[in-house]
């Protein structure tokens, strides 16, 4: 509707000529400032809103967009649509299973003996392991200046000067762009910048251990580029080193599109690794091209400007305010899948098998900092999908008492859909088993931490402080991830009773009786003083104190007294380092779906106090047996032989009670009924090639929803309009008022 | 004049040097050069070999103030503080330590900054002023009693009440503006006229009854009441000597914020979704990134001793009587 029109309908048939007037010109500024002619409220453009856009949001600003330093969840959302890995996780199967993304076929792999001579994966002694890749041909980079080149074959954009850099302040202000084919030695090249220490990988030990050959290289170039920048005088920003002159001995470019990995041993968790964006290619053109000082002072490099085949590029990259993406004209063959539909899932999932990727052409990504003005927004149709945050949540969904989500009527009538799905993590409290008196592995040290795994109740924790989303862990390893096992099977007997097909936390009686045990009856030291814990956090902000008065009152059941440590994040990952905490709390996310990257937290080998601080379990959980058993889980695939081994451990874990196994949270994902394929992989990135909108269906419901309310504008002029004259006549009376009070004054006085 | 500015200028060295001093010792006090390191390359993986080659690149593997190692004059000048603080008095801001140049960033942010803080300063004052002079004008009436009221309640209730009543209001119920947002250019309207109109409307309260005091007080001299028996009207008298002559205390609070304006809100910014400097120094602080923090509180530093010097030389300006020596 033409808002002129709006205007003059909204209007009352007796209101004055000027009001109509101002309201007309009030109109048109809103029109002329961009709002659309059926709301004023719409942050977007006309053309946007009417096109195949997604519209979604940031709370974070992202760091790092170089693929081989990014590391966070936040900015692999939009790293993940530009640069694409080797291999990817299929969209809808579960459970989650690898597929080629740019490779022909998934990678051969031949396995070899210490004197180098082939072997079977059975080989007892398996000394390496060789994957080959097969590229698909004709991959294409995105339009880009880094690879124009003029009429002699030199790169045109590689030396800029001053006026030149001048005109540029983003990607876009180049005049001409071209591409290349993607080639083998693109992956390679990615590789070798990994290596590279000034790079800062965060991956590069983890990898030198496993790939044959990266640990020389990495010293052996690294130590090269420094002194190439002590003797230029240059910053890793803008000097360029040629990693197309050093090899790596495990690395080897085959040809154009075969290049081969040489692993040491077994590490079938390697293939997980080339789904990440650390081992997606990289063209030395675009490393080069980005080192040039012009261009790192206006923040135009790598890490802020990707170029990469994946379906989507990154147009605008403005950390503080929007990330744009625009579909890549170069995008391969790349189609929705046709199968693998996940027991549960809605079959209309299915409706665009077969065809080509991306549906949608542009993706606009805002900051959002604050819940409460990205809640309306969605609300207001003007973000396709939303989380759902503790401020919304008792507007958004209704538990039952059974405990299961439903949307409210309200979102309902708006025709918002719902998707919920338990993540691949899990959240714990830790005993710290170096301590005298919660660690350790006697029987009696055993039965205290049992106790307080009873008393320390998390259903009640997920209901208070999670409105339920979250389902309670009964070892390590989440649902979804092989290994975990669901129903009685899976359950944790030391803490739980399985009665009625349904668990049941043990009586606060048993923990009472274990703890009696462990020689601390009804929480007396045997002095009988009371047992006083610790417990470290970082949780000190306001928000904290109701978690931690629940601590505290779970460690009352038993009559144990609960000492709060609160300090800054630092302080205490340094006191977690160092093993100078008793009890604490911490997490973990699934880096890729296999059960070693959670048992492996628990490894002895791990332990931060075996590791001088660096290692990743922090309990310091260190059972012989346990180990044992996690080495050979650990290179096997997954076989009915390797869930035998892990519930073995498991039941381990559930005796010696490491941690109290917290939860693994859930998470709500809203979105509109115009956004289509939506189905939660919360381990594939690379997700928004699949979503379609319906754009008609999207910009009806947003009109409709955003009607501006005229009646308030009109009353706000009466009001000011209508108190001009009675303060024209009190300031004329008061100036009639004042000359009659001087005259009386002036007589009085002559008198 | 000038001898003056140079020699204020002399004396905002040591001043600076302090608030670097400061600057570096509490930042350093709360976080360790590897805490730091983590900060920046995540907690998942990190090695010390990592963390030693992140310090290295980023130059914090250098003693803070006092390098023992070092020989003679070297012991001071090859420390972080002496280093760093170098290039800030040249205005090299450098990267931040998660790479980005921060000048770029700034010369990026100070603009949005600006588009909110500038309206709002200058319509604010200017409604602030007038409102006050019309209370004036009826001072010990009714309307000066209930506008006093009023103003003590717009007062008495915190700014994120308005910003979160003003969103709900404005934008969701009556649907008349965007909730949060930016673009440049005209089409950028529609998107700060709701965090002005707040800002305005936040600050009527103090600086109403603030500018009416002082021309209340201008009312009672000498010379209003020679200008009223010359038979002036109220608001000849209020326009031609009140609003004058109230204009020095005015200076006082006003010239001083006027550097800083594009230093931005951080609520405003962060529910407005403003991509402004506001939030530039919080969030440096909360990442742990030394390379913004230090280059904020210097440049912040600079421009509150640049509006000081404004401010004295304004009151040249508008009273005859001072004279800068």
């Amino acid at each position: 509707m033409n808002l002129l029109l709006l205007f003059k309908k909204s209007l009352p048939n007796q209101s004055s000529g000027f009001c109509r007037h101002l309201l007309g010109i009030l109109a048109i500024t809103f029109y002329a400032t961009g709002c659309s002619a059926a709301t004023w409220n719409n942050p977007y453009s006309a053309d946007q809103a009417n096109s195949q856009t997604l519209f979604s949001s940031f709370s974070e600003s992202p760091k790092h967009l170089d693929p081989v330093v990014s590391y966070s969840s936040n900015e692999w959302a939009i790293l993940s649509q530009v640069y694409e890995p080797p291999l990817q996780y299929h969209y809808l199967k579960r459970p989650y299973t690898l597929e080629p993304l740019t490779l022909a076929k998934m990678p051969e792999t031949t396995y070899f003996d210490a004197k180098g001579k082939e072997a079977t994966e059975a080989h007892p002694a398996i000394a390496f392991t060789e994957y080959l890749f097969t590229l698909k041909p004709g991959i294409q980079f995105q339009p880009h200046p880094a690879f124009v080149k003029d009429n002699l074959g030199q790169f045109k954009y590689h030396h800029l000067d001053s006026d030149a850099l001048s005109k540029i302040d983003m990607v876009r202000d180049f005049k001409q762009k071209s591409s290349r084919e993607l080639i083998a030695a693109d992956y390679v090249y990615a590789l070798k910048r990994m290596a590279l220490r000034q790079n800062h990988s965060p991956i590069l030990d983890s990898m030198a251990q496993y790939i044959e050959g990266l640990t020389d290289f990495s010293e052996r170039v690294s130590k090269a580029y420094q002194m190439e920048l002590s003797v230029n005088d240059k910053s890793t920003q803008t000097h360029f080193f040629d990693l197309n002159k050093v090899e790596i001995s495990g690395v080897q470019i085959i040809d154009k599109y075969h290049y081969k990995i040489r692993i040491k041993g077994v590490y079938p968790q390697f293939l997980y690794w080339l789904s990440m964006n650390f081992f997606a290619p990289i063209p030395w053109e675009a490393d080069a091209f980005y080192k040039q000082p012009g261009l790192v002072e206006k923040n135009l490099t790598l890490d802020t400007s990707p170029v990469g085949t994946g379906p989507y590029q990154l147009v605008e990259n403005n950390p503080n305010k929007r990330m744009r993406l625009l579909a890549n004209p170069n995008y391969h063959q790349d189609s929705y899948p046709v199968d693998g539909l996940a027991k549960g899932a809605d079959p209309s999932l299915l409706n665009d098998a077969g065809k080509q990727l991306p549906f949608i052409k542009e993706v606009i990504y805002s900051l959002e900092k604050e819940s409460v003005p990205l809640w309306n927004k969605f609300l207001q149709g003007y973000y396709d999908a939303s989380g759902v945050s503790s401020d919304s949540f008792d507007q958004a969904v209704s538990v039952s008492n059974s405990g299961s989500m439903s949307l409210t009527p309200e979102m309902q009538e708006k025709g918002i859909q719902f998707l919920n799905m338990i993540q691949p993590s899990i959240m714990y409290f830790g005993f710290n088993m170096a301590d005298p008196v919660v660690g350790g592995y006697s029987e009696k040290q055993r039965k205290l931490r049992q106790a307080l795994s009873i008393a320390i109740n998390f259903e009640e924790y997920i209901s208070i402080f999670l409105n339920g989303r979250g389902v309670i862990a009964q070892g390590p390893i989440p649902p979804g991830i092989f290994g975990y096992q669901e129903g009685q099977a899976g359950s944790n007997i030391v803490l739980f009773d399985w009665v009625d097909n349904r668990l049941h936390r043990k009586p606060i009686e048993i923990a009472k009786q274990l703890l009696t045990e462990a020689g601390y009856p009804n929480g007396r030291m045997p002095d009988g003083t009371p047992l006083t814990l610790h417990y470290d956090t970082a949780a000190t902000g306001p928000d904290s104190q109701a978690m931690l008065s629940w601590y505290r009152k779970q460690f009352a059941k038993l009559g144990i007294e609960l000492v709060i440590r609160a300090t800054d994040y630092n302080r205490f990952q340094d006191k977690v380092r160092g093993a100078k905490v008793q009890m604490f709390s911490w997490g973990w996310n699934a880096d890729y779906p296999d059960p070693e990257n959670f048992l492996f937290l628990l490894y002895g080998g791990n332990a931060t106090i075996n590791t001088n601080g660096s290692g990743i379990n922090s309990a310091n959980y260190d059972n012989p047996e346990f180990n044992k058993l996690f080495l050979k889980m650990k290179t096997m695939s997954n076989s009915p032989e390797r869930l035998a081994i892990i519930q073995k451990m498991t039941l381990l874990l559930q005796q010696d009670a490491p941690w109290v196994w917290g939860y693994h949270p859930k998470s709500l994902s809203l979105y509109h009924s115009w956004l289509h394929n939506v189905w939660p992989n919360p381990l594939a990135n690379n997700t928004v090639k699949y979503r379609r909108i319906e754009v008609q269906e999207r910009v009806l419901k947003q009109s409709a929803w955003n009607q501006p309310v005229i009646w308030p504008i009109i009353i706000v002029l009466f009001v000011v309009i209508g108190s001009i004259y009675p303060l024209r006549l009190a300031y004329r009376r008061r100036q009639k008022a004042s000359i009659k009070t001087v005259a009386k004054n002036t007589k009085s006085e002559d008198i | 004049m000038f001898a003056y500015i140079v020699r204020r200028v002399l004396f905002a060295l040591p001043i600076l040097i302090g608030v670097n001093f400061i600057t570096f010792a509490l930042f350093f006090m709360a976080n360790t050069p590897d805490d730091m390191a983590r900060a920046q390359l995540g907690a998942k993986q990190t090695t010390p070999a990592m963390i030693q080659s992140w310090k290295i690149d980023h130059g914090y593997d250098k003693p803070l103030f006092f390098n023992a190692e070092s020989p003679g004059l070297a012991k001071v000048q090859e420390t972080l503080f002496v280093q760093e603080s170098m290039k800030l008095f040249a205005f090299d801001f450098g990267q931040s330590d998660s790479g980005r140049q921060i000048t770029a960033d700034i010369y990026e942010r100070m603009w949005p900054s600006l588009a909110i803080a500038l309206p709002t300063f200058v319509i604010g004052l200017v409604t602030n002023i007038a409102l006050a002079l019309l209370i004036v004008l009826f001072r010990g009436s009714t309307l000066d009693t209930a506008t006093m009221m009023v103003a003590v309640a717009i007062m008495s209730i915190s700014g994120l009440f308005y910003i979160i009543a003003g969103q709900v209001l404005f934008s969701k119920v009556w649907h008349w503006v965007p909730i949060s947002g930016y673009t440049e250019g005209w089409e950028g309207f529609k998107f700060l006229i709701l965090p002005i109109f707040i800002g305005v409307f936040s600050g009527i309260g103090a600086g109403m009854r603030w500018y009416r005091s002082i021309f209340l007080e201008e009312m009672n001299k000498d010379y209003i009441r020679t200008a009223r028996a010359k038979g002036l009207s109220d608001i000849k008298v209020l326009f031609g000597h009140v609003l004058q002559n109230g204009m020095l205390p005015i200076l006082t609070g006003v010239v001083v914020v006027i550097p800083t304006l594009f230093m931005g809100s951080l609520i405003m910014e962060s529910f407005f979704g403003i991509p402004g400097l506001g939030s530039y120094t919080l969030d440096a602080i909360n990442a742990q990134d030394f390379g913004i923090v230090k280059a904020m509180v210097f440049l912040g530093s600079v421009l509150y001793i640049i509006g000081l010097i404004l401010t004295d030389i304004s009151y040249t300006l508008f009273d005859p009587r001072v004279k800068l020596a």
